[in-house]
């Protein structure tokens, strides 16, 4: 199968170790890639803050970007959501809206794809850490990945993972919220990595970049020295 | 504009700072929200009570969630109902106002706060009563009854504990379903020893005595009973009240007159939904498999009872529903049956706390009536206050699409009335990143940038300061995703 894959913009630039991981991982498991290099963000910072205008202006480029993908793969639950959920709602009533539903058809948060698409639930990595697991609230609740990533991980020879009490809240980050109500947003980080710390683990891991930059950056300020990884790269690891 | 009922004068050290938005009226309420999210976020303890408080529910909501043979399909079924009963609200209220009516209840149909309150007033002086004791009543609130009865010399007493305590500290509900969550049991004895001289306690029980024994003699000293409704039932002609305490009953039965206000989309079609959206308000709202009780009125005390109001006046109050019923894609907010379940899982409700909302309904749910209720661009900075998280829409039991309607606020808000620099700035954003050449090269020498950031970071001068006042700044890689991907000889 082609698979293309849809870096988002805080991987492509903070995180390139999360794509690197996606291809040797899509490539051990025998599949091609593509990747577009003119596509830079999927337009979710101008919708999310109401100026939707903007947000097709770059979302328009997307759909013509990946028109012809055949599967399109993306890191983030939250770009995934964007591109599978809100860009139904982005490009309703406009003459792109059944190009704007055959995208989000074809599109896959990257643990979703493996264990749905592909039905892969072990890729043959070792890990031999115990790890705690932060749900991205756009993939937990916009996509309803839950199970998947935990089958993944489940499957990691020597990983341990410790669920944290506050999995499935929120980290905080919400993308310009974060800038326009940071009292709030770190409020809401430092919940999160108590809980995480909780657990005694070093590792927060997550299938969305996005929450994990926001954890970092949480836990490098009050100096935890508790490190975030990709899913991806963990499946990366130990092969 | 309606910030605040600034016309009100409010008598000094009365119970009229109940009400929302009293403290500083003049204060922008989007400049109030940030002030007091600002503060409330930096108070741990605050953080501490309300994580500790809402543990505790959430224990007892999943346990009797569990004894619904299937809460999914419950709500399923809730929301239906509730989608039925607001598409068709005319016929419902004019089937329950026929009803009520012919046993004697006078229903007085209020399109905004002021006719409301007008009507309250009027009832009241004309029965000349002066003493009025209140359950429960978020409407209430919304109307602002408090300030506008008190300003008229009568003499006002809540007597649900929470609002009473509240009333007392002369401040409005902190949560609309509990509005006292915010204080400890010390705070609540110190408050009782200052304004009733009675002796410090830790025991809930206690407390609660000590405000009963004040209660009772205002239930038979008063002339006028005030009630909220929690559900009006079109069928039968009833309204439904739930209540932990049984003050909403002594409330409305022991005076002479009991006035019910509510909001218009408080009606159900059949008495037969009420085995539906009992429990499911319990559960969700409280964590209770049924509130402690449950009140059917249907009219004054009829020929032949012994007991019960001589008058009976229902209020049903428009003030900016029909607004949001004429919206296609929030309709659906009207559904609401105020448990406020979405507030109990809310992470920035947790956080910021209920009086740093400035609004009558507080969370997610407050969010995006509030606008429409009163003014968009006065409000729109609650819709923008949001993580989109999701966990409102998810707890929903009548499957309000909160989330996303957090989003249509903010787009009507922008299309409405733009804010010029976030237009212009968006309008930049969207042109810089459909220029992938301009955006590689900012990459390449952000690296570069990021070398001197040290200098600044954390400080007013840094361009980055509302990221690094409370967090860290991830570091731009030398090689991007793209640059590994032209390496592997894929581009050329």
């Amino acid at each position: 199968m082609k698979i293309t894959l849809f870096i988002p913009c805080f991987v492509d630039s903070f995180y390139p170790q999360t794509g690197r991981a996606m291809v040797r991982i899509f490539e051990k498991l025998g599949h091609t890639l593509d990747y577009k290099p003119q596509l830079t963000c999927c337009g979710q910072p101008p919708f999310n803050a109401g100026y939707w205008d903007e947000s097709r202006q770059i979302a328009v480029k997307v759909l013509d970007a990946l028109g012809d993908a055949e599967r399109v793969v993306i890191p983030s639950g939250s770009c995934g959501a964007m591109l599978k959920v809100f860009y139904n709602e982005l490009f309703i009533g406009t003459p792109r809206e059944a190009d704007a539903r055959a995208l989000g058809e074809k599109t896959f948060e990257f643990s979703d794809f493996l264990v749905n698409e592909l039905g892969v639930t072990d890729i043959g990595a070792k890990f031999p850490h115990a790890v705690t697991w932060h749900d991205g609230c756009h993939g937990l609740r916009e996509l309803g990945i839950k199970t998947e990533p935990r089958a993944l991980l489940e499957n990691v020879e020597g990983l341990e993972l410790r669920e944290m009490g506050e999995a499935a809240t929120c980290c905080g980050f919400g993308g310009l919220f974060s800038a326009k109500f940071p009292s709030i947003s770190v409020a809401m980080g430092q919940v999160k990595t108590k809980s995480a710390l909780e657990t005694g683990t070093k590792y927060i891991v997550s299938n969305d970049g996005s929450c994990l930059m926001h954890i970092q950056g949480v836990l490098d300020r009050e100096k935890r020295g508790m490190k975030c990884l990709h899913l991806a790269e963990v499946l990366n690891q130990g092969w | 504009m309606a910030i605040a009922p600034e016309k009100i004068e409010v008598p000094a050290g009365s119970g009229a700072a109940h009400d929302d938005n009293f403290h500083n009226p003049p204060e922008k309420p989007s400049a109030q929200f940030h002030h007091d999210a600002d503060e409330k976020t930096a108070d741990l303890r605050h953080r501490e009570l309300i994580q500790s408080a809402l543990g505790k529910y959430y224990v007892a909501r999943a346990g009797k969630q569990s004894k619904f043979q299937n809460w999914g399909a419950a709500r399923q079924t809730a929301a239906e109902v509730k989608w039925e009963a607001v598409g068709h609200l005319d016929q419902y209220l004019r089937e329950f106002e026929e009803k009520i009516t012919a046993r004697g209840t006078k229903v007085f149909w209020a399109s905004t706060e002021e006719e409301a309150r007008d009507y309250i007033v009027g009832v009241i002086k004309d029965a000349g009563a002066r003493r009025i004791i209140k359950s429960k009543t978020m409407t209430g609130e919304e109307i602002h009854l408090n300030a506008a009865l008190e300003k008229e010399g009568f003499e006002v007493a809540e007597s649900d504990l929470g609002e009473y305590i509240v009333q007392l500290r002369e401040e409005a509900p902190y949560h609309f379903v509990f509005p006292a969550m915010h204080l400890s049991r010390g705070e609540i004895s110190d408050l009782f020893r200052e304004k009733l001289g009675t002796a410090a306690t830790d025991s809930p029980e206690e407390l609660t005595m000590i405000a009963r024994e004040v209660m009772r003699e205002k239930y038979i000293a008063a002339d006028v009973g005030i009630s909220g409704g929690n559900f009006a039932i079109a069928e039968t002609g009833m309204i439904s009240i739930t209540e932990n305490e049984g003050n909403a009953r002594l409330s409305v039965s022991l005076p002479k007159i009991h006035i019910a206000i509510m909001g218009i989309e408080k009606v159900l079609p059949k008495m037969s939904d009420l085995a539906l959206f009992l429990p499911m308000l319990a559960t969700a709202g409280a964590g209770q498999a049924l509130t402690g009780y449950n009140t059917l009125l249907g009219g004054p005390k009829q020929e032949g009872e012994i007991d019960g109001p001589q008058e009976f006046h229902v209020v049903l109050l428009d003030n900016g529903r029909t607004k949001l019923l004429a919206d296609p894609e929030q309709r659906d907010a009207l559904s609401c049956i105020r448990c406020g379940a979405c507030l109990n899982v809310c992470p920035i409700f947790k956080n910021v706390g209920g009086h740093t909302y400035g609004t009558t309904y507080q969370g997610p749910i407050g969010s995006v009536i509030t606008p429409h209720f009163k003014e968009m661009q006065t409000w729109k900075h609650l819709s923008s206050a949001s993580s989109l998280c999701g966990a409102c829409t998810e707890t929903c039991p009548v499957k309000i699409d909160l989330a996303h309607h957090l989003l249509q606020n903010r787009r009507n808000a922008a299309t409405q009335k733009p804010v010029w620099w976030e237009k212009w700035a968006m309008k930049g954003f969207a042109w810089f990143m459909n220029q992938p050449r301009l955006y590689r090269l900012a990459l390449k020498l952000a690296p570069l940038a990021q070398a001197f950031h040290p200098l600044v970071k954390g400080r007013r001068l840094d361009p980055l300061y509302v990221w690094t006042a409370g967090r860290e700044f991830p570091k731009v890689k030398r090689e991007t995703f793209k640059d590994f991907w032209a390496k592997r000889g894929n581009l050329g």
